[in-house]
């Protein structure tokens, strides 16, 4: 079966309800809904699948397809899914369903279009997530932004023209950068075996000098870390996230931060493992800045959502740090705080688009104690504080445990500092829910609490982050084969690079067929 | 029956679910079913599995059961697996049982709350639980989910009544304070795993042994740091701020913080983790004198606390100190043994003090109180009880055993010394001083105004009742499984503990010594009372003209604030965090990203001003620019 469908199925989805918002809107959110309910149906199953395959494909590709695109210059069609891309396009499609769920009564301007652009997030993302061809992954990592600009844009709030050109300009700056080191990475293979092709499998094993190694890595090291983000590339997530509407803070959190870290992890990290090697100190300081500096920016801010974005920066810090330390303890951790912040991210924009909603304000300082009037909301809203802060038992402490516990093994203080970030992450936690639920109802605010509608979504990523808290060796098995077999990557060129040049042609010839991409199902 | 293990923790975790789910569909008897009925029956699971260990101690002294393995990745294999042995078994017992005698409690006290009842409940249950877990835990990474769990608990009870601000800072305050513990213990469990390579505790602490070097760097490191783990959560030196204002939650909270869960975290982590402190000789020491240090610090502060409750807290950070004495001076089922002891007298006298305040419509001053004696007979004869036992009245009560073994030990053992048994002689004496000051203040005297005019004041109920009664019975009659060698050397509890723990040896032992220094503390704990009699009774006032003295006065100020930790601390970390958040509210960093944004604008600005389409100026900018060029040719 091809992967095209992955691809298709939401764009066929989202032309359809565009379609069909032109005569009713409630037409409009039942096909996205459907669509992305479909979708990750669908992505289960294949899940599924990979359990009872898993064992007797070493090669890790979990299914492939490959097909000529502009065989000229060497680019082709080529679509994969392993471990980690499963694991993500799982996140993506579940988190569309709830955007669409949260957009049901909140959104009622051009709803079809804006379900088109939900969907175009899916399908932009999930192509970002299964692309192995380099210009096809450009080219849906470009395409995820015009989707994301038109939602803050369009359905955004008071400051929203500002926010989204700020997080545009930025964005599409970084990904210039990555062009420009996609492009010479391909010219450097090119120069080194007279092969001209942008896939991925051909390029990874790429033999080069190390000051071009430098130079390439960090072209992608920014344009990831831009949307990842890591400091100082930050100051376009607060601002797009504050303004965006609820569900596009869920896309911007739950997903656009995450194909930052899963460019780090897919192409940063096996394609250049010696420059990673050398830049890893920097990187782990920058990701420590990140986590101390995001907690301290989430207490000082006034406005609730933007406090919930900052606190997306610290969070994402351990991502970088996870991936940076690199052994497989801290690398799984960062595979697991990419899905625990994606939960519990999208549920605290959530529910300060719920209160938003009600109370049309987001001034923490109108607040206060709201558990006396909506004592499930206030719930919920402690439960996801305490994600947030990394408590056991929770997703993000899996993934914080493991990364710390891998890092301290590679720079000991550095992981010192950053478990410093959890006690930071206690103060912000606990002053949101002193700010929001606790102390007198001042505001006076009489609102009800939460509806059946979204009390089925927060209980979705309740269960969501309980189970990857307490189970979550079924992510950690999907990962961990994709890991490893990135690890031989780098294992490979690593050894690749030791050899004199000119040989680097069979080298990565011999890459190529250690990974079979033979691994698609009939 | 040893299987049933897993339903110890698991009833109350099916209450505080089932109190989560459909609590507010639930009538107040039905939550109060489930609430303390889920506790009671883990009491009587705990009983079971406690009979058939004892009758039949499995190989090894130690039952381990598995559920699932919670993470699997290179190497790195913690589980949900339960570790029985009579370290767990003895806490666990203590656990539910007390625990469940709280909640039996709380099912009459709550009842008064107009809201909430069935919020407390499931917040209770889920502590119960997450102790539960920590004790239970058989590796490092399941015991830091209890442990944190714990703490969650603790600050969702203490901010129990949310509505008032400072409840929720002190909640606040108490989950922060614990969690700077907390990541210390991260660090050990880190260094742990990177040295040993497993958190599975038997193994690592079999590692350990054979690994460390006594009193190497890395076992000192290691023990260094989950006594900062420990030390947090028992509220020791000098990480104690956050107990006295936990007593912000409602009464029977206090009880199961003090009493039953909580604060003897650190007490177990130390005992568990007991090979490693031992490979760390000056850990250990340190161990002692942090104890010793903060028994005395909280007897003083003690001294001069006028809330009851408060009073209360700070003889639990001071009986806390004792029983890291013990730890320190290796006497370790000394200090389990004052942790039941403990957990007996201290949850009685906080539910005691709940009756008192119950009954006085949430007065919680003792200067207000009084003369409560006669009102509250069986009340005040529980009160008393517990007092007697917290203030080591010799013979008769149990804390007379326990504390007194502590004193004894450390002077006998060979960390011990002198100095040691001098503070904690000190603190004997200062324990029976604050604890009888608070017994006559509330219920001696004349009943003062505010108790006249809320007169008759009636005795609780059953369910408070009950409690208050078993208690009391513990906390006179459980010394007898524990003599010393002077009074006929019955070892039940420490022969029990010695199964998991290692056993302890005096240096001096003489008989002669031994009595002396009993027939000492003996003498600290009764003189303290009398002390107190002529200070307060018979001669009325004298108090209040010592506190007028001028070095009287800034003293109290100075135990009365709890030795003015919370001002150094509020300099030294919370302003200057809380300025740089302040400070830096909008992000220095945007401000580049946004003098590019200006700068790029103002270059607009400026580049589309001279676009005037006036004729005239192209003309006159052409001529300039070509004179400039042809200029610029010839010089160059």
């Amino acid at each position: 079966m091809s992967l095209a469908w992955i691809l298709l199925l939401p764009f066929a989805g989202g032309l359809a309800a565009w379609i069909a918002g032109r005569w009713s809107d409630l037409w409009a959110r039942w096909i996205a809904l459907g669509t992305a309910l479909l979708h990750l149906l669908l992505l289960l199953v294949t899940w599924g699948v990979f359990f009872t395959r898993v064992a007797p494909a070493p090669g890790g590709w979990l299914m492939a397809s490959k097909q000529p695109w502009i065989p000229q210059l060497g680019i082709s069609f080529h679509l994969a899914v392993d471990g980690i891309s499963l694991l993500m396009l799982l996140l993506a499609s579940f988190l569309t369903v709830l955007a669409v769920l949260t957009s049901w009564t909140s959104i009622t301007r051009s709803v079809g279009f804006y379900h088109f652009n939900l969907l175009l997030i899916l399908t932009a993302l999930s192509g970002v997530f299964i692309a192995f061809d380099l210009f096809l992954f450009f080219a849906f990592w470009e395409i995820s932004l015009l989707p994301l600009y038109f939602l803050i844009g369009i359905w955004g709030y008071e400051n929203r023209v500002y926010a989204t050109t700020k997080f545009f300009i930025i964005t599409q700056g970084s990904g210039l950068l990555m062009l420009v080191a996609i492009l010479g990475l391909v010219v450097v293979h090119w120069q080194s075996t007279g092969v001209l092709t942008f896939d991925y499998l051909d390029l990874v094993g790429t033999v080069m000098s190390d000051t071009k190694a430098f130079w390439l890595m960090l072209g992608f090291f920014i344009a990831f870390a831009v949307k990842l983000p890591v400091v100082p590339f930050h100051t376009w997530l607060p601002d797009a996230h504050t303004q965006a509407p609820t569900a596009g803070s869920v896309a911007l959190a739950g997903l656009v931060l995450k194909i930052g870290a899963y460019g780090m992890l897919r192409f940063v990290v096996p394609m250049f493992p010696q420059a990673v090697a050398d830049f890893t100190l920097t990187a782990m300081i920058l990701a420590v800045v990140g986590i101390l500096y995001g907690a301290l920016l989430a207490l000082g801010q006034t406005d609730l959502k933007r406090m919930v974005a900052y606190t997306s920066i610290s969070h994402m810090g351990f991502v970088l740090l996870g991936i940076f330390a690199g052994n497989e303890l801290a690398l799984q951790g960062a595979v697991i705080i990419m899905l625990s912040h994606g939960f519990s991210a999208a549920a605290l924009f959530i529910m300060v688009g719920d209160l938003q909603h009600r109370t049309h304000t987001r001034e923490l300082g109108r607040f206060g104690g709201l558990w006396a009037v909506m004592p499930r909301m206030g719930g919920v809203g402690l439960f996801f504080a305490m994600a947030s802060l990394g408590l056991p038992g929770l997703a993000s402490f899996v993934g914080e445990f493991l990364v710390l516990l891998g890092a301290f093994q590679v720079n000991m203080p550095l992981t010192v500092l950053a478990s410093v970030g959890l006690v930071a992450a206690t103060v912000y936690s606990l002053w949101m829910m002193q700010k929001v639920y606790y102390g007198a109802n001042t505001g006076d605010w009489q609102v009800d609490d939460t509806s059946g509608r979204e009390m089925t979504v927060m209980a979705s990523l309740i269960g969501a982050t309980l189970w990857l808290g307490l189970y979550p060796q079924p992510v950690l098995t999907t990962s961990g084969h994709a890991l490893a077999e990135m690890k031989k990557f780098a294992a490979e060129a690593r050894a690749t690079a030791a050899r004199p040049e000119g040989t680097g042609s069979a080298a990565s010839g011999a890459v190529a067929a250690t990974s079979p991409v033979g691994g698609e199902r009939p | 029956m040893l299987e049933l293990l897993w339903l110890i923790p698991a009833f109350p975790l099916a209450g505080f679910v089932a109190l989560t789910l459909v609590g507010s569909r639930l009538s107040r008897p039905e939550v109060a079913y489930v609430g303390a009925g889920s506790v009671g029956l883990s009491a009587v699971v705990t009983l079971l599995v406690g009979l058939s260990f004892m009758a039949a101690p499995p190989a090894g002294g130690s039952f381990v059961q598995t559920l699932w393995v919670w993470v699997d990745v290179a190497g790195f294999r913690p589980a949900f697996a339960f570790h029985l042995d009579a370290l767990s078994l003895t806490m666990i017992f203590v656990v539910t049982f007390v625990g469940f005698l709280i909640h039996l409690y709380s099912v009459e006290y709550m009842m008064e709350e107009e809201e909430g009842y069935s919020r407390f409940f499931a917040y209770m249950n889920l502590f119960v639980c997450a102790m539960l877990t920590l004790l239970l835990a058989d590796n490092l990474m399941l015991l830091l989910l209890g442990w944190e769990g714990v703490g969650l608990c603790s600050y969702l009870l203490i901010g129990f009544f949310y509505k008032d601000e400072a409840n929720s800072q002190a909640a606040s305050k108490a989950f922060i304070v614990t969690r700077v513990g907390d990541t210390a213990m991260l660090m050990a469990l880190f260094l742990l795993f990177a040295e040993l390579g497993t958190l599975d505790i038997q193994a690592l602490l079999e590692r350990a042994g054979q690994q460390f070097q006594p009193g190497s760097g890395m076992a000192t490191a290691v023990a260094l740091l989950l006594l900062g783990g420990a030390v947090g959560k028992s509220a020791q030196l000098p990480l104690q701020t956050w107990l006295p204002d936990a007593m912000a939650g409602p009464t029977p909270v206090s009880a199961l913080i003090h009493a039953a869960t909580m604060v003897t975290a650190g007490v177990y982590l130390i005992a568990r983790t007991h090979v490693l402190f031992t490979l760390a000789p000056a850990v250990l020491t340190l161990v002692a004198v942090i104890g010793t240090l903060t028994l005395l610090m909280a007897g003083f502060a003690a001294l001069v606390q006028s809330d009851i409750k408060r009073v209360l807290a700070y003889s639990t950070i001071s009986q806390i100190g004792y029983m890291f004495l013990a730890l320190g001076v290796g006497a370790w089922s000394a200090a389990l043994f004052h942790f039941m002891i403990h957990a007996f007298f201290k949850a009685l006298l906080f539910l005691g003090a709940g009756a008192v305040i119950m009954s006085l419509h949430h007065e919680q001053d003792m200067y207000r109180m009084g003369g409560l004696r006669r009102q509250m007979p069986f009340t005040f004869w529980c009160f008393l009880i517990g007092s007697g036992a917290l203030a080591a009245v010799p013979v008769v009560t149990a804390g007379f055993y326990s504390k007194d073994l502590i004193i004894w030990n450390a002077y006998n053992s060979e960390i011990g010394g002198v100095w040691l048994w001098a503070g904690a002689l000190a603190g004997a004496l200062l324990t029976s001083v604050y604890t009888f000051r608070m017994v006559f203040l509330t219920f001696y005297r004349e009943a003062t105004e505010w108790v006249r005019h809320l007169m008759p004041i009636h005795e609780p109920g059953p369910c408070v009742r009950i409690p208050l009664g078993v208690l009391a019975v513990l906390s006179v009659a459980a010394g007898v499984i524990e003599l010393p060698h002077t009074m006929g050397s019955l070892t039940l509890f420490s022969g029990f503990l010695n199964t998991a723990l290692p056993e302890y040896h005096g240096v001096h032992a003489s008989y002669g010594t031994e009595l002396l220094f009993e027939l000492l503390a003996a003498a600290a704990s009764l003189g303290g009372i009398w002390l107190v009699w002529t200070l307060v009774m018979a001669s009325p006032g004298s108090m209040e003209r010592i506190a007028a003295q001028p070095w009287a006065r800034g003293l109290e100020r100075l135990w009365f604030s709890g030795w003015g930790f919370d001002a150094l601390y509020d300099a030294l970390f919370v302003k200057p965090w809380l300025w740089c958040a302040k400070v830096n509210k909008d992000d220095f960093i945007d401000f580049f990203y946004r003098a590019v944004a200006f700068i790029t604008e103002t270059l607009h600005f400026v580049a589309s001003m001279t676009q005037t389409g006036a004729v005239r100026w192209y003309a006159t900018g052409i001529a300039v620019g070509a004179v400039v060029t042809v200029g610029l040719v010839i010089i160059l």
